[in-house]
């Protein structure tokens, strides 16, 4: 693919010797849109204003170009933000905001008013020169903090959580606008958020982490299809987990019973986590199914039921557009490419079971992630 | 009730500014007895306007005012900036250290300063170090805290991420400083330069203490006026003190309802897209 452009070789960060990042290695590649995904706290954050030079790495290095820049202030990097909370100069204009950086590397006006008006067009904001940042929507904002950033050419762009603050509708066109700007710009992105959704729809690249660790590096589907440990697949989607023993290649037994399976590799009788995507799963009648098990709830959630099924006091969560009625006995069926093997980590045990499972689950989910990261 | 307390604030009005309108109806009248209105005049006025010696005095005091709140407001806010980097407990403790002055009784503050210089005076083998130097650092001195306590409020309300906003864009931090944190403490400068001005400008006690008959404030050389009967010409000053003192006041506190409705504004906002 392209060329490496920046590299972070044991990266480590402590305040007061609380360790937020843990020996972060990762390369990222000129024009890639690569995305630090992970819970409030995972060191995200952190990470992306270690490279934008807003803090000095406890040990480990920044490289940029093949150079190290650990020691190289922030307003020298060829690196530009686009911050969480937008913050654009409430004193200046929606131009003067836009203009800023290249006032302060002294183009000539007119080059300034050529590429600020470019800009502009780009994030289309034309006509609103003039216009106080205080008086614009949280939309119209965020396309000026994007500008402001962008007409300095950076060879890198940052952006922490920039569609937080957005409602859903707005968000969705944004994300789209983020990726025909990437693209249209041939700049590297590098992207932090904690929505899922938002980091399968517009990355390269997606990097997982959580307590201060990689968890897993990876395109969008397989970051999806093959999660490395069951806190990637619980986090990337919903995922049903459950405990299982590899006998040898291409079978694992769980719940009592051999499944032929797509994996291989593994030790002969290695007890592993076995993923199952809620997605996946063929209800069947209680005859013909693998396993067998009973409705304990269900939600309706538009395109499709969140079937809670009862298998032997272990409870999944099961997609599906057939309406099955609370307390029905139903069976399902697993093709061997809807079950996927991971190795035991630290996460075993952790997530996959939806025994607490309830209808407000996804509010309770929304309200921890509304809570502003440090 | 209500009405008890309508009559009761009418009342504490009127004991707070009658003493005013008193000075002001004096300033105007053509007899020598405050007791009686004898007619209205101008006359006063144009004899302050003529007493070269009270007009100096008044110069003075306009001198120190504007040197000591210039020096106190650059000292101040950048005190205020290095007090702001600080973590948590450090923080609070600086802030109460600045504070104590100004509670600290003028008297003791007076007597502290005076004995200080005195002090340096003898180290210098000098004997006329009390004058426009001393009561200089004096009212820089006492105006620092004024300043600080205006500008502190104004930095802990910014956005911390356009500091890092602007270093992100390329500028130096000290060019960060100039073209964007600058602007948004703006408000609290200016309103503790002004606090700052007023203070100084009216400070008797300490001042007193502090200066020597080389270089007399109008507060002082006023305070000697008690011990003779009082010109009237003097009542037509302290007219146009206090009146220039309530214009400043009524900007300062436009000028912080100005700013409140913006913050309001940019609150409003940002709340609106926190969803």
């Amino acid at each position: 693919m392209s060329q490496e452009l920046i590299r972070l070789t044991n990266l480590v960060m402590e305040f007061d010797g609380e360790r937020i990042l843990d020996s972060i290695n990762l390369y990222i590649n000129d024009k890639e849109f690569l995305t630090l995904l992970g819970p409030s706290g995972c060191g995200k954050t952190t990470t992306l204003r270690v490279i934008g030079g807003f803090l000095t790495p406890t040990s480990g290095d920044v490289l940029f170009d093949g150079k190290r820049i650990n020691d190289v202030p922030a307003y020298q990097r060829k690196i530009n933000t686009v911050f969480q909370r937008y913050a654009l100069f409430p004193h200046l204009d929606v131009y003067d905001n836009i203009a800023f950086g290249l006032r302060i590397a002294k183009l000539s006006e007119a080059e300034i008013d050529e590429r600020v008006t470019e800009m502009l067009e780009i994030v289309s904001l034309k006509g609103f020169e003039n216009r106080k940042v205080t008086s614009l929507s949280g939309g119209q904002q965020q396309r000026v903090a994007i500008a402001r950033a962008l007409v300095n050419r950076p060879k890198v762009l940052l952006l922490d959580e920039p569609l937080g603050a957005l409602d859903l509708r707005l968000r969705k066109d944004m994300q789209n606008e983020l990726k025909r700007i990437q693209q249209a710009m041939g700049i590297t992105f590098i992207y932090v958020t904690h929505d899922q959704e938002e980091a399968l729809t517009m990355s390269d690249t997606i990097v997982v982490m959580d307590k201060g660790k990689i968890q897993q590096i990876g395109k969008p589907e397989d970051i999806y299809n093959e999660p490395k440990n069951a806190f990637v697949a619980d986090f990337i989607g919903e995922s049903n987990i459950l405990d299982g023993v590899m006998l040898e290649d291409y079978k694992v037994k769980f719940f009592g019973r051999v499944f032929s399976c797509v994996d291989k590799g593994f030790a002969p009788n290695e007890p592993v986590d076995v993923v199952i995507r809620p997605e996946d799963i063929d209800i069947v009648s209680a005859d013909e199914g693998h396993l067998c098990g009973t409705v304990t709830s269900v939600t309706f959630k538009g395109v499709h039921y969140d079937t809670i099924v009862d298998f032997k006091g272990f409870k999944w969560l099961i997609q599906t557009t057939d309406f099955c009625p609370e307390g029905s006995h139903i069976g399902i069926r697993l093709n061997p490419e809807d079950i996927h093997i991971m190795h035991k980590s630290e996460y075993s045990g952790m997530f996959g079971d939806y025994s607490s499972y309830s209808a407000e689950y996804d509010e309770i989910a929304d309200a921890e992630v509304t809570e502003d990261e440090e | 009730m209500r009405k008890v307390n309508r009559v009761f604030t009418a009342l504490v009005f009127i004991f707070l500014y009658i003493p005013m309108i008193v000075l002001a109806v004096a300033s105007f009248n053509k007899g020598t007895d405050i007791a009686v209105f004898s007619g209205f005049t101008f006359d006063q006025y144009k004899e302050l306007f003529r007493d070269k010696h009270l007009l100096s005095l008044l110069g003075n005091s306009v001198i120190i005012a504007v040197l000591s709140s210039l020096v106190a407001t650059v000292m101040g806010t950048a005190a205020a900036l290095g007090i702001h980097s600080m973590r948590g407990r450090l923080r609070s403790a600086v802030m109460t250290m600045t504070n104590i002055p100004m509670t600290n009784p003028e008297i003791v503050t007076g007597v502290s300063m005076a004995l200080l210089f005195a002090f340096v005076g003898i180290l210098l083998r000098t004997n006329a170090v009390l004058g426009f130097w001393t009561l200089l650092i004096a009212h820089i001195t006492f105006n620092l805290p004024y300043v600080i306590l205006n500008v502190m409020p104004k930095l802990s309300q910014m956005d911390p991420d356009l500091t890092e906003a602007a270093l992100d864009l390329g500028c130096t931090p000290v060019q960060a400083f100039f073209k964007v944190v600058l602007h948004e403490i703006m408000p609290g400068i200016l309103s503790g330069a002004l606090m700052a001005f007023t203070m100084s400008l009216d400070d008797f006690v300490i001042s007193y203490f502090v200066t020597g008959s080389g270089f007399v404030t109008l507060p002082v050389e006023i305070y000697s006026y008690t011990k003779k009967p009082i010109q009237p010409k003097v009542y037509a000053m302290f007219t146009l003190i206090f009146i220039t003192i309530l214009l400043l006041m009524v900007v300062m506190n436009l000028m912080q309802a100005r700013d409140k409705t913006k913050r309001k504004k940019a609150h409003g906002l940002q709340k609106e897209v926190g969803r």
